[in-house]
Formats: C-alpha cells, structure tokens, sequence
C-alpha cells in the first residue's frame, strides 16, 4: 500500500479532490444474530461525464470509465445470497433482493436505453465475475413510480431506467474477490483485512453492493460529484457462527481483528449498537472502551452507538490490535421482540401444475398512522397472471389501489410488470392475492434440472413510513454512512425499501428423451389421414377380377396338397 | 315439426341452465379440452379488465380474440350465460332449418336422376324415402343440443359456440341459395377463426350448382359467377377488418389474432397434435414445420372439389371435419359441429366398415382426457405422455371415421349407378376394391 502525500488529499495543485470513507456498523439483533454493516465510500469531486477524466485515484477506474461511457446517472448493483428477516430483525439499512439485483438511471443523452443496458449489463457481468449477462428483454422491466433516483436527478422520465433481477443467481467467493479489488486499500488494510471468504459465506445472510450516484458537491449545489458506495452486510447466525452464545466479538465473526488503517481513508469508523431496547438500562457491554459515544435518530427511532475511531491514535496504544467485543450483562429475555412497522411475506398458492395464486401480505403494525406503500411485482411470462382476478383486501374488506400500472407480458419477449400504490391503514394486515396460469415451454426453454423449478424475482415494497421521533436534517458529510444512504425529505417519515421472499413454481414438463419419438408419431397421425384421404380421392371402385394367386396362395396350395387338405 | 324442436331446445336449455348453478361449471371451465388459449372464457373476461384498466388488450399475449368479440361482450357482460345458450339454440335452428331445405334439394335430385334412368335398375333400397328422411332435421338439432361436447363448451362459455354459430348461419345462407348473406357470413367465420376459408370451394359448388351452371373451366358464366362470389367475400372481410380497427385505432389485433393462429406460440395442451410436437421440435426446424402443418389444413380442399363436385354438402361436411382436426387450437366445441350433421348421412351406415370400434375409442378417449390430465398434473403420478397417447388415439378415432364416412359415400355412389348386386364375368358374387 502505498502510503499517499496525507490521507485524502490529492497531489498538489489539482481541484478534483476524492476522498474515502469507511464504516463498520454491528448491530445485534433480537434474535440473538449479530448484523456487520461495511460501507467504503469514494467521493470524487470530478464531473464523469464531460471532460477527459485520465487520472483516476480512490475511484476505481473500470466504474468510472463504465459511467463516462454509456451514460450512467446512477448505477445500484447488488448481489445477494440469503433473505432478510425483517419481522425477527427488525428494518433493514438496507436490503437487497436474493440474487442478483441491477437498476440503472441513464442520462437524458442516451439514445439507445436498451442497447446501453445490454452493453452495461455484459460489462458488469464481467467485471463482477457474476452471470449478469443473463439479464434481457425477459427479465427487464421500466417501473414508473418505484426507484426514484437516489442522487441528483433534474426531471426523472422513467423511459431512462431499467430495472432487473436474477433471483437464480448464486453469491460466491470469486464474486467478493473483484469487490473487493476496487476498495481503494483493497483487502490489505483498515476495516477490509476482515472481509475473509471463509467467514462471510458461513452465514444467513449475505449481501454485497455497489451505488454510484452524483451528489451535491456541498450545501449551496452548485457542482456535482460522483459518489461511489461500496456495501457490504452480513448475518451471522446465533447457532452456527456463534455456537448457541450471544457473545461477539470480531475475532469470532471473522476470524480477524482490526490491525491498522487505510492510510488513504479519510475517516474510518467501527459503530456498535448499543441501544438500550424497551426503555430499559444498557445490557450490552463493549470492550475496549469505546472512543466516543453518538446518538442519532435512524429509521425514525433513538438510538446509541458505541463508536471506535480507528484514526484516533489512542485506540491502538495498548494492543497493536482491536478486537470489539460485544457482552451482554444479564440474559436478555427474549419475548419481548420489537416488530418493525413495516413487513410483508409473499407465498404460493394453489396445487397442481396447471393455475396458482401469488399471496402477498403486507403488515402495517403502526397503532394509528396509516401510509401507502408502492408495490412492484415482476413475473415471468410464463407465469400467465390474470389481473382480472386481482384482489387487495385489508380487514376483510377490499382495498382499492390509487395507483395502478401493468404492463402484461409477451411470451418470450418481456415479464409482467404490476406497479401498485396501496394505503395501509393502522394496525393492519393486507393480502394481496392474484392468479396465474403456468405454461408448458419448449423442450430446450427448461435449465438443466427442470424439477427444481423456476424463480419469480423478489417484489418491492417502497414506502415512507412515519417515524416515532422526528428526525433533524442530516448533514451527510458529518454524519454516520448508515444514515445518510436514502435521502429524506422531511423528518417525520423515513424512507424503507423491503424485498419478499423470492418464489419458487414448478411448471408442467413434457418427456424430454422423446421428441424423435414425438415427431415420428405425430407425423404419422397426420399421414393416416393423408393416405386414407389419398386412397379414397385419386382411386375408384371396381369390381375384384379373381386372381391366379400369388406366391404365398401357391405355397399355401403346395402344403394343403401334402396335408391332403382340399386347395384354397 | 316446430313442436318437437322446441321440446328439444327447453330440454337443452334446462340441460344447461342446471349445469350453469352447479359446482360442475367452475370445473368444466378450467378443462383445456374445452377451452383453448383462443376461446377460453377467462381470456375475455381479462382482455375487458385490461381495457377498463387502458391497456390494450393486445398488448399482452393472453388475449386471442377479434375486436368484435370485445365489442359484442362489453355489453353482454353480465348476461353471459343467456348469451351462450342463446347461442347454440340459434346453431341448432340454423342447422334444422339448413338441412330441412337440403333434404329437399337431395329429394329433387334422386327423383331428376331417377326420371333420367342414371341409376341402376336394383337399388330401391338405396334410394332415400321422405319417410325416412322426416326426422333427420330434428335429429340433427338434437345432436348438437344434447351432445355432451356441446353442454360442455356452453357451460364453460367458450367462445366456440360464437364460432360455430356464424358457420351454421353461414351454411343456412348458402342451402337457401344467397349468395351476399353465404358471403357476409363465410366472411365473419373466417374474420373469426380463418380456417373456414376453406369453406369457400363447397359454398361456390353449391352456389353454381344451384343456378344451374356447369362447373367446367373454360365456362365463362362459372368465372363470373366466381368471381362475383369471391369479390362478394373479399369485400365483406375487408369491411369487417376495417371496422375492428376502428374499434381500437390500431392493427394490433392482425398479430395477436391471426400470428397467433398460423405461428402457434402457446403451448398450452388441447386435444389436438399441435402442442406436444412443437414442445419437443429442434429449434431449427420449428418453422418449417409450423408451415407443413398449417398447409395440411387447407391442401385437402382442391382434391376433394374435384372428386366431390357433385356433392358439395358432404363437401362441406369433411372440410369442417378436416379443420377440427387439423387446426391449430381444436377443442371439442369444434368437433361438436360435424358431428352434428352424422345423422344427414345416416343412410351410409350399412356401408360403414370400423364405426364400432371408432366409436369406442371416441367414447374411450373422452373420459381418459381428464383423468390422464388429473394424473399428469394434479397427482404427478403420469407424465405428459399418458395425455399425447390419448390425443393421438382420440385424433386418429377422427381420422378414420371420417374417411369412414367418405368410404361409405364412394361406395354408395358406386353402387346406385352400377347396381346393388355385382356379379363378376362368370356371374358369382363380386368383390368391390379400391384400386
């Protein structure tokens, strides 16, 4: 690593500062799991777009030439493998759907949406080492009120996004490995020495991203610079990673402790949850000493963090290392879980091969303020939905949506697209039920194991839901990563992004060791039907002449001879 | 002859009304027997919910049907089921009063011929009597009303009978001898599911017959009787489309309707050949075998308007069997309909060699349909095999019945000009060949 003229400052005489910062949030959650929340943030103050920009720093030059290329405003890549449970921990800072997840704002200048998404879509596929080349025209789809631009946008026509997601897509090592590679340190110091394989992929929940955005440059706006987000979250399971214990520690999440910094990282921080939950004392206990302790509201709800400044030089005096350790000081009872306000769940319904039924339940467990979510469902064409039979009904009555979009599928051409915007009233549960019809494909359509069956990406759920306390306005720069990631517009509501469960639907598959046999039968069906018809159009009746016999009534008549049987 | 109709159709309707109230509707409904991606009932229900919602119908690929199906239906939406039953009394009074007239022009025909001495002097038995041919009307309206194809497709409310309907009107116009009504309707048909444009060679036989013009290409008076006939039905179909598309100022219902159709992208199971063989066709060849199978349909009609230009009732007749057979979509409403005209050529039966066996493995195929689906679909203890082994059984029982059907025609033919009794050169009994 080479160690640069001062953390975060650019050689001298050049304008286009960038600067990193790095983050570490560990959150312990209700049921006994720890949650590790890494973001690397680069802000580059460069405009990607126009100008030769040769000269890349912090930012990873195949991002940036990616952006200035094909016209990319905002760029939201996520892969993940697991699902976040969000009724038993709690509201995510943010998930991501299983699989692969893409959705991309262009620049008003792109002519050619789709020949760019296909192009940025192979590219990624590349540089990530992930299937994204499977994304087409099957699995895209253009939301109309769903993922509104994150960062800076002047007028949002949606013809300039595109949304796509690979539920089937599968997280691993070789797809940490080129992530990793673009964090400025790379895995060799500050907080990225602990993202082992080993130890991330041993887990409930994975889930690794990359945001490109153009933000404010500062608080009057009158310059843009581009920011890129690198995420990192993960589970670790109270049972397999922790061994039946709620203690944590770092050494025992990821089998590494925190050594050094990055020195190219201008700010690089360790936050520990320790808010106390129910209104009671603290229970938890971290050691060694925190450097600091801030409070902030997130997701509508106080809370305190423990807070370890690794460029603080009073952090490493004693040890050359830092292991967090999280203690709890008495057994915490487990049966008061807090529930998230917002939550939803998503099965299938039905039985056989032929129909079934997408169940969508959505829980609004404010106790009096009622708020409308957007819900985005994409199905595959071969799932036949039938919007006729759609029905919203929320405490046994039926709830009509404000807001309807769909755009059917065509078969082999482009999913269905249903975009809702439903009012949860207080305290209430919605379902949301609509039926399909399942298709038989072609032989050569199926994957490789056609019984296992085929996914229908996750839906998403936006909403702004109201939070209990009111929130300040939040000076990005000042304040921690994990807050500052969705804008808000005002401080009574905050704005959530919840995924469902993806599906899993098995559907009808014909023989597929016979199709010479299915040929070679059918085609004689339809040549019964032209030899009869052959026969009967081009001979006619005629009167049998009697006939000396052939061969085998000669035969016969030998035989008969010898028997001494009269001949036929 | 009014008074039996009309107990016949109370019987069909109070058939179909009990039907309609019973839990049997919602299961009748689903059988892809009954419904196909072209006609099922569902599919108009979700082409109106897209409208109401302002997308086009079109717009998706569940949707199969002509505008003028979404036009008739945005009003009659609620009185679905009188709709439907209206319907098949409509096929069925169409149909009687159809073959009431035939049976009167085949009358006039066997007296004129007998008065020419072209039959042979031995076959009074063969000769049709009114007698017997009293009640063929009637039976013919009782066998579309109460055979259980028809109940069926009613009860599910498949846009078949629609279909079937505009045909029989269609062979209602041609017997009585208007040549604009045969066009306006043969028109519709074809707008409506464009195999009957086949329809068109027996519908001009009939039609020149009738005036009385010899049908010999190098006749002046038969091209312009043809062509009259042919500009009639081009005009009518192009009116009609033209209207469709001012319904929703747009063309998209061409693919959607007729694409469909001819290129078969669904592959939803029916009880035709299609689907099985294009779910297991190598990619390459896909094409070239949707067009064989779509020539299939309508390469049969020249040979057979020139073996049966004199009978072109029974022209029509294997026509319409040959595109239930062969269309791309077939389900059992569309076997219903010439299955309905069996009992006009109930005098063929002595010459009919297999209609036992066929008609068991007719009568056997229909109840194997739903418990090889239920078995492939709903148990998982069969696979889709079970249910192509019935398809190609059922579709080759139709085969050979109609050319049973025709075989016995041939020989009928055969008999009344050469006599009933054959004798061979040394005067014992002959055989009658095909050769």
């Amino acid at each position: 690593v080479a160690a640069g003229p001062g953390p975060g400052r650019a050689g001298a005489g050049q304008e286009r500062r960038d600067e990193l910062r790095e983050e570490l949030l560990l959150s312990p959650l209700p049921t006994g799991d720890v949650a590790a929340t890494f973001q690397f943030r680069t802000r580059w103050d460069a405009d990607l777009q126009r100008g030769a920009v040769s000269h890349y720093r912090l930012f990873p030059k195949a991002l940036g030439r990616l952006v200035a290329a094909l016209g990319v405003r905002e760029l939201h890549l996520a892969l993940t493998q697991g699902f976040w449970r969000t009724r038993y921990w709690g509201q995510p800072p943010l998930q991501a759907p299983a699989g692969a997840e893409l959705w991309v704002w262009f620049q008003p200048t792109v002519t050619d949406v789709d020949k760019a998404w296909k192009e940025l879509s192979n590219i990624l596929s590349g540089i990530f080492c992930a299937s994204l080349n499977f994304i087409d025209s099957t699995n895209t789809v253009i939301p109309t009120a769903s993922f509104k631009p994150l960062g800076l946008a002047n007028g949002t026509d949606h013809h300039l996004l595109r949304y796509a997601v690979l539920p089937r897509e599968v997280v691993c090592t070789e797809n940490l490995t080129p992530w990793k590679k673009l964090l400025p340190c790379g895995s060799k110091a500050g907080l990225a020495v602990l993202l082992k394989a080993e130890r991330l992929f041993h887990s409930s929940y994975h889930s690794q991203a990359v945001h490109i955005r153009p933000v404010c440059r500062d608080a009057s706006c009158l310059a843009v610079s581009w920011e890129l987000r690198q995420t990192l979250t993960v589970v670790f399971d109270f049972f397999s990673s922790g061994q039946g214990k709620k203690d944590w520690s770092l050494f025992k999440m990821f089998s590494r402790t925190l050594t050094d910094t990055c020195p190219l990282a201008s700010q690089s921080k360790v936050y520990v949850d320790i808010s106390p939950k129910n209104n009671e004392k603290e229970l938890l206990e971290v050691s060694p000493p925190p450097t600091s302790v801030h409070e902030a509201i997130v997701q509508g709800d106080k809370k305190t963090y423990a807070v370890y400044d690794l460029l603080s030089p009073s952090l490493f005096n004693t040890s050359r290392s830092l292991n967090v350790q999280l203690k709890w000081k008495r057994p915490q009872d487990s049966s008061e879980m807090p529930i998230p306000i917002l939550h939803a769940q998503r099965y299938v319904g039905g039985y056989g091969l032929q129909t079934g039924e997408i169940c969508t339940l959505i829980y609004n467990t404010h106790p009096y303020r009622a708020f409308p979510v957007i819900l985005l469902e994409t199905v595959p064409w071969y799932l036949r939905l039938y919007v006729h039979t759609l029905t919203i009904i929320t405490k046994g009555k039926e709830n009509k949506p404000s807001y309807i979009h769909y755009q059917p599928a065509q078969d082999r051409r482009r999913p269905h697209l249903l975009e809702m915007l439903i009012q949860l009233p207080a305290n209430s549960v919605t379902k949301i039920t609509i039926q399909f019809e399942r298709a038989l494909l072609k032989w050569t359509e199926y994957p490789p194991d056609p019984n296992h069956g085929f996914y229908v990406g996750s839906s998403v759920l936006s909403a702004l839901v109201p939070s209990v306390i009111a929130m300040k306005d939040i000076n990005v720069e000042q304040s921690p990563l994990f807050t500052s990631l969705f804008p808000s517009s005002d401080g009574s509501s905050y704005f959530v992004r919840l995924y469902t469960e993806p599906l899993l639907v098995n559907l009808p598959t014909p023989d597929f060791s016979m199709p010479y046999n299915v040929i070679c039968l059918t085609c004689t069906v339809v040549a019964v039907c032209y030899g009869s018809f052959y026969n009967l159009l081009t001979r006619t009746f005629h009167v049998e002449e009697p006939s000396r016999g052939g061969l085998a009534k000669r035969l016969a008549n030998v035989i008969r001879k010898f028997r001494g049987v009269p001949p036929l | 002859m009014a008074a039996p109709l009309v107990l016949v159709v109370l019987v069909a309707v109070t058939v179909r009304a009990a039907l309609y109230r019973s839990s049997l509707a919602a299961f009748i409904a689903e059988r892809v027997e009954v419904a196909s991606p072209l006609n099922a009932w569902k599919r108009v229900v979700e082409g109106l919910a897209l409208l109401d919602l302002g997308v086009s119908p079109y717009s998706g690929a569940i949707f199969h049907e002509t505008p003028l199906i979404i036009y008739l239906f945005h009003f009659l939406i609620e009185y679905a089921e009188l709709v439907f039953m209206i319907t098949d009394v409509l096929t069925a009074v169409a149909l009687y009063l159809a073959i009431q007239d035939f049976n009167k022009v085949v009358f006039k025909k066997q007296k004129l011929l007998i008065e020419l001495d072209k039959y042979a002097p031995d076959v009074a038995e063969l000769i049709q009597t009114p007698m017997e041919m009293h009640y063929i009307p009637l039976k013919v309206a009782l066998f579309y009303l109460l055979n259980p194809y028809t109940v069926m497709s009613c009860v599910a409310k498949s846009t078949c009978a629609i279909n079937n309907s505009v045909i029989a009107f269609f062979i209602l116009a041609t017997i009585k001898g208007s040549a604009f009504l045969s066009a306006v309707f043969l028109a519709l048909a074809t707008y409506q599911s464009l195999y009957p444009l086949t329809l068109f060679a027996p519908a001009l036989l009939y039609l020149l017959q009738r005036q009385f013009i010899p049908i010999k290409l190098k006749s002046k008076s038969f091209w312009l009787y043809t062509m009259q006939y042919a500009s009639l039905y081009l005009c009518s179909l192009v009116v009609i489309i033209c209207l469709s598309f001012f319904l929703l100022s747009s063309w998209d219902f061409i693919p959607s309707v007729y694409g469909f159709i001819l290129s078969v992208p669904d592959l939803t199971p029916n009880i035709g050949l299609f689907w099985y063989f294009f779910a297991e066709m190598f990619e390459h060849f896909s094409l070239f075998f949707v067009c064989v199978f779509q020539i299939n349909v309508f390469f049969y009609t020249i040979p057979l308007a020139i073996k049966l230009k004199e009978h072109p009732v029974f022209f029509m007749f294997v026509q319409l069997a040959i595109i239930s057979i062969f269309k791309s979509y077939p389900t059992v409403g569309d076997i219903a309909l010439y299955m309905a005209f069996l009992p006009v050529w109930s005098h063929l039966y002595r010459f009919l060699r297999n209609i036992f066996i066929l008609s068991c493995v007719l009568i056997f195929c229909s109840f194997l349909f739903p418990v090889l689906w239920h078995l492939w679909i709903y148990a998982g203890s069969a696979n889709s095999n079970f249910y192509y082994a019935i398809t190609l059984t059922f579709n080759i029982g139709q085969i050979l019945l109609i050319s049973d059907y025709f075989y016995a025609f041939l020989r009928r033919e055969y008999y009344l000009t050469h006599g009933l009794h054959l004798t061979r050169q040394d005067g014992t009994e002959a055989m009658l060949v095909l050769k």
